[in-house]
Parts: C-alpha cells; sequence; structure tokens
C-alpha cells in the first residue's frame, strides 16, 4: 500500500539549499557499548525547522542515537553541534533540546498542570508566566479541563498530550520523540500523527522522531534516514526513499517489494536491460545505472506497479510481460493483493485497487494472467 | 461444604499455629494468679502495677528511642546505599558489593554483636569514643543490621522505578540532586517508609546484639524480659505484650484501611479516565 506524505511540499527543501546552515550536525559519531556497536559512524545534517524521522528495527540504533543528542549517552567518537555549538561535556539540563519519552515519563505524585510547569519551574520563569504558558499548551493539546488531575487519572492518548505539552512548554528550538505515538491504538495513532504535524508546523520547531513504523514515518516527517545495524542505509524524502531506494534493505523494509536477480546485457545512457531467470522475462528499464554490462544486479519493483489482465497486453516487445497462476487472493476492501506464482517458480506479489465489486472481478483463483509493468517501475540495486 | 476438606484444615492448623501462643498470652495477662500457669480469676490488677514499674517502663521507652533512632539513620544511609547499587551503573565488583551489602541479613546476630562488641572496645582504647557502652553503641549496632534491609528495599523499588522518569526531570532543567529529591525521593516514599518501619520492628525486637554492646543503664525491653524469664515470668509481662499487641494490630488495622481506600480511589480515577476517552 503506497502512503502519501501529509505534509505540502515547501518551496526550496534546505538540504538542497548550500546557503544553508544545518541546525543539528552529527559527525561520524560513534557508539559502542562494551563489544556492541549501537551507532557506528553516523554523519547527518538535520535543518531547522524539518520534521526528521530516524526509521530502523529495534537494535538498529536509534534511540541510541536520540539519546546521545538529549545528552544521556556520550558519543564513543565523533561529535555532535547543534545550532553550531559543540555538546561535547554539556549535561542534558543545560542542552537547548526537550524530549519526549517513550514510556511519556510522567511525573505520577505531580498533576498534569504541575508536570508541564516543572521545565518552567527550573529555570526560574515567574509564576504568573507559568501559570500563563502552561495554561497556553494545554489548550493547544486540547487538555485544558484535565489541568487538576493525576497522570492516572488519563487515557493512554491524554498521558501522550500531556508529555509532548511538557516537552514543548520550554520552547525549546529542538524537540525530539522517541516512538510519541507507540503506545496508542491504530486510530488514535493516524488522528494524533496529523496533530503532531500542526503542531510542528504552528511552532516551527525541529523535530527528529524515533519510529519503528514506516507507515509513521513515511506520513509525518521531511526527511527519513532509514538505520539498520548501527548505520544510515539512506537518508532522504519519504518519496526518494520509497521510489528510489539504494539498497535492498531499504526496499524491503519501506513498503513490500518484489525482488528479481538478474544480468545486465544492454547498458546505455537512456536505459538499462536486464535478463531475469527470476522473472522469465528481460526487464527494460528507462534510466541508466552505473555498473558493467554483465554483472549481477536486483530488480526491485513495487506491488502496485504491477498490472494484472487476462489477454496478452497490446503493442508489448515481450519486456516487462511475464505469465502465472494466481495463487492468493486477499480482499482488503480498497484494494486486493494477489500472490502470483510465475512459471519460474517464483511468487510474486501485486496489489490492485478494486475498480469493480468483489463478485464482479474478472481474476480469480487458479487463472492464468499477465503482468506487466512500466519502464520506470523497476529500480535497479547493486548493494 | 465442598471445602471442608484438607485444605481449611491446613488453614486452621496455620492460624492456629500462629496465634494460639499470642491469644495464651492476652488470656494470662488479665491472670488474677501470680503463677504465669495457673488460671486463678479474671484481674486486671497486672496492668495496674506495670505502671509502677518504672524498671519495665523505662526500658520500654528505651527500646523505642533506640528503635526510633536507628531505623532512622539506617533509613538515611540504606537509601544512599540502594541508590548507588541500583543507579551506578555497571563497574568492576558491582556483584562483589551487591552481594556484600546483604551479607548482614544472613550473618548470624551472635557473630555481628561480638564483631561490633570488639570494634567499640578498640575504638574507645584508640580514640576514646563511645565512651563506654550504652545507648550510642546499642542504636550503631541497631543501624548497622538494619541498613543492609533498608537498602534492599530501596534498591528493589529502584530497580522497578522507569529510569526515564529521571531522566525527564534532568531534560527539563533539573539538575542531579534536584531531581533525587524532587522526583525520586517523593516516588520511592512508601519504600522509605516501610523500610523505616522494618529496620524499626528489627531493632525493637533484637536482645543477642544488644546484649553484647549494652553497658550499665541500658537495658533494652527485649533485655529486661529476656533476663526475667530466668526468675520466673510476672504477669506484667504478659499485660505489656498485650498492650504492644494491642497497638500494633490497630495501627495494622488503620494501615489497610487507607490502603484499601487508596486502591478503590484509584480505581475509580481509572474508570473516569478511560470513560473520559
Amino acid at each position: 500500500m503506497a502512503v502519501q506524505p501529509i505534509r505540502k511540499p515547501t518551496r526550496l527543501e534546505p538540504w538542497q539549499d548550500p546557503s544553508q546552515t544545518p541546525y543539528v550536525r552529527i559527525e561520524k559519531v560513534t557508539k559502542a557499548f562494551g563489544d556492541f556497536i549501537a551507532v557506528d559512524d553516523v554523519s547527518l545534517s538535520i535543518y531547522r525547522g524539518e520534521f526528521f524521522a530516524l526509521l530502523g528495527g529495534s537494535g538498529s540504533g536509534k534511540t541510541t542515537l536520540l539519546r546521545m543528542l538529549a545528552g544521556f549517552e556520550t558519543p564513543t567518537e565523533g561529535k555532535i553541534f547543534i545550532d553550531g555549538v559543540d555538546m561535547a561535556g554539556i549535561p542534558p539540563y543545560e542542552r537547548p533540546v526537550n524530549m519526549m519519552f517513550q514510556s511519556y515519563a510522567l511525573f505520577p505524585h505531580m498533576t498534569v498542570e504541575q508536570n508541564v510547569a516543572f521545565g518552567l519551574k527550573q529555570d526560574g520563569v515567574a509564576k504568573s508566566e507559568i501559570r500563563e504558558r502552561v495554561g497556553a499548551m494545554l489548550d493547544l493539546v486540547q487538555l485544558g479541563r484535565f489541568a487538576k488531575r493525576k497522570p492516572h487519572q488519563l487515557s493512554g492518548g491524554q498521558r501522550q498530550r500531556v508529555a509532548l505539552a511538557r516537552s514543548l512548554v520550554k520552547r525549546p528550538k529542538l524537540l525530539l520523540l522517541d516512538e510519541p505515538l507507540g503506545a496508542l491504538d491504530k486510530r488514535l495513532r493516524e488522528q494524533t500523527q496529523f496533530e503532531l504535524v500542526n503542531i510542528q508546523e504552528k511552532l516551527g520547531v525541529t523535530f527528529i522522531v524515533v519510529t519503528h513504523d514506516q507507515e509513521e514515518a513515511m506520513t509525518m516527517s521531511s526527511r527519513i534516514a532509514v538505520m539498520n545495524h548501527g548505520v544510515i542505509a539512506q537518508t532522504g524524502t519519504p518519496t526518494e526513499i520509497y521510489e528510489y531506494p539504494q539498497s535492498r534493505f531499504v526496499a524491503e523494509f519501506i513498503g513490500s517489494v518484489n525482488m528479481f536477480e538478474g544480468r545486465v546485457v544492454e547498458d546505455q545512457s537512456d536505459h538499462v536491460l536486464i535478463r531475469s531467470e527470476d522473472a522469465g522475462c528481460d526487464l527494460y528499464i528507462n534510466h541508466a545505472v552505473a555498473v558493467p554490462s554483465g554483472a549481477t544486479v536486483g530488480v526491485a519493483v513495487r506491488p502496485e506497479k504491477i498490472a494484472l489482465s487476462k489477454e496478452p497486453p497490446a503493442g508489448s516487445d515481450g519486456r516487462n510481460v511475464t505469465t502465472g497462476i494466481v495463487r492468493e487472493i486477499a480482499y482488503l476492501g480498497d484494494v486486493s493483493i494477489y500472490l502470483v506464482e510465475l512459471k519460474t517458480g517464483k511468487t510474486v506479489r501485486v496489489t490492485a485497487p478494486n475498480l469493480v465489486r468483489r463478485t464482479e472481478m474478472p481474476i480469480t483463483w487458479d487463472d492464468e494472467v499477465y503482468l506487466t509493468w512500466r519502464p520506470f517501475a523497476g529500480v535497479v540495486l547493486t548493494q | 461444604m465442598k471445602r471442608m476438606g484438607f485444605l481449611s484444615w491446613a488453614l486452621w492448623f496455620g492460624y492456629a499455629f500462629l496465634y494460639v501462643p499470642i491469644a495464651l498470652l492476652i488470656l494470662y495477662s488479665f491472670n488474677e494468679s501470680r503463677l504465669v500457669t495457673v488460671w486463678g480469676g479474671f484481674s486486671t490488677k497486672w496492668y495496674a502495677e506495670l505502671l509502677h514499674n518504672d524498671q519495665l517502663l523505662s526500658a520500654a521507652w528505651l527500646s523505642l528511642e533506640v528503635a526510633a533512632m536507628s531505623a532512622t539513620v539506617a533509613v538515611v544511609l540504606g537509601t544512599v546505599a540502594g541508590l548507588a547499587l541500583a543507579r551506578f551503573g555497571r563497574f568492576r565488583g558491582r556483584t562483589l558489593f551487591g552481594g556484600m551489602i546483604t551479607a548482614p541479613l544472613v550473618m548470624p546476630d551472635v557473630i555481628t554483636g561480638l564483631s561490633l562488641l570488639l570494634l567499640f572496645v578498640a575504638l574507645e582504647q584508640l580514640i576514646g569514643w563511645p565512651d563506654g557502652r550504652g545507648v550510642t553503641t546499642i542504636t550503631i549496632a541497631h543501624t548497622t543490621f538494619t541498613m543492609a534491609y533498608v537498602a534492599v528495599i530501596i534498591q528493589s523499588r529502584l530497580v522497578s522505578l522507569d529510569e526515564s522518569l529521571e531522566e525527564a526531570a534532568m531534560d527539563l532543567g533539573a539538575r542531579p540532586a534536584k531531581v533525587f529529591f524532587v522526583i525520586t525521593l517523593p516516588i520511592i516514599a512508601p519504600a522509605i517508609v516501610s523500610g523505616w518501619l522494618l529496620a524499626f520492628t528489627l531493632s525493637l525486637d533484637d536482645v543477642v546484639v544488644a546484649s553484647f554492646v549494652s553497658g550499665p543503664g541500658s537495658t533494652t525491653l527485649p533485655m529486661v524480659i529476656f533476663s526475667s524469664v530466668k526468675f520466673g515470668i510476672s504477669p506484667q509481662i504478659n499485660a505489656l505484650a498485650t498492650l504492644m499487641v494491642t497497638v500494633v494490630s490497630v495501627g495494622i488495622f488503620i494501615a489497610s484501611l487507607i490502603i484499601n481506600r487508596q486502591e478503590r480511589q484509584k480505581q475509580r480515577d481509572e474508570q473516569m479516565a478511560v470513560q473520559g476517552g
């Protein structure tokens, strides 16, 4: 299922603008716990006002990286700059960042109001101003009438918003969020995604979000860094990550994908041709790749970019066309997922929108079908 | 009556085992006779006599004093030790230190008492303090062995405490000392209270260690009771024990009432939260 970003593209992306200086600069940072290397030589630049996602499975090092930004862990090697200042030796309570914890970490012995006011109190803000700012912040997260309650008197979604309010009330330039939606159920999560993006755009705060949920990262963030075993596998906008994955890991981690193995037989400046035993046909891709002829490569094709038909497609030259038998159909309402077994024995996943009602669907179990895709659909992966 | 079988027998037998001795003690505190084991009719005269027994009363008072002081010191030291064990992170010999804090729990009282006595005598010869043995030495001795219990309680509470609470406070600008007093301490307060109560009870209870380190004029209640057994128990001691049992029972009853009410309140709160969406 393709997920569309919910934010409007801004005029000029700061990471493409050479005159911009990054707000957060992570330079060759490594973190080792004994023999285990949690974060391995990571470099990143994050710009003011970005909604940046660190995406990865458990043990990918994303949370460790976030904790180093907050100051709870010290890098074994490398440097972290926030707003141009080297963060080495600066304790968490003196950093210009705030963090929202995965467990929310609300102080159980304090009311909602006291929780939110805690950070301002530490800074010695005047009482009247504290009251005003806490009130405004609670209104922003729509919790004004819960101000006097204790955390255990709140539902999960309310607690999440208290945690958000508490981390935003000090007006940090940079907010770190550790799985901010992890503890919410699916419906609440979708609703909260939009709220988070709205609040971030309204306040103009730079957000760095750690998440394992690729859908969440795709919908909310301006850019994503996909992490695997402590290394950044790829950094880019959600569209770049989804449409142009640079490695098998990224292609398979984000959404689902069909991987075909093949050998480059034609390598031109405007296209490549790959002979694939796997797919049972030649794969034609309309962009050049920097691999020599004869090299073995993988080709990734997203399930929604493959079309199914019972008739052979018109005007076909035998490229990007193969045949198979429908083995499974999963009806999801809006789309159906077809598992098609090719003659070569490989199973291919195809998703198609349900344009007609289920009972009228032309393709059913054990039908022999043609699978086709356009020249731009495939992505060549060498790694 | 399906349950009238082995289990109910076990229940009754178990409770009888626990409470018959205490019931007997309370019963004999109202005994008219001077002989502890011969029933001579109902009377409250031993309670009246108890009020005029200065030796027993001052011993009881001394015991309470020592228990309160040593429990307080033990809570401070035990909390610090528990904090170090739970929060210091990994260091060389951590397991050894962790094991060593619990050693006084299993150390026979006789050995603890004897070693402390040797220490006090040596100290007195070297630096002239403590000056003889008395309340100070008993308090120090009791602190020594009750502190280990407190440290274990505090450590296990801290291990189950979400560390991100402390990190969040630090992240919001509180320095480590402030985090401890404003966040950690209030949250672990119940564990500290139960640690204090345990230390208090252990101190009140102790006769072995106290016998080693006490001096003339500093006889605790358990020591008085223990020594008077040699000459035959006076029913006054029964009366005193009955009073203590009563005080403890009332205390436990009130505590459980309060806990019950808090529990019900919490359930109501949680229900409210769910309905409030």
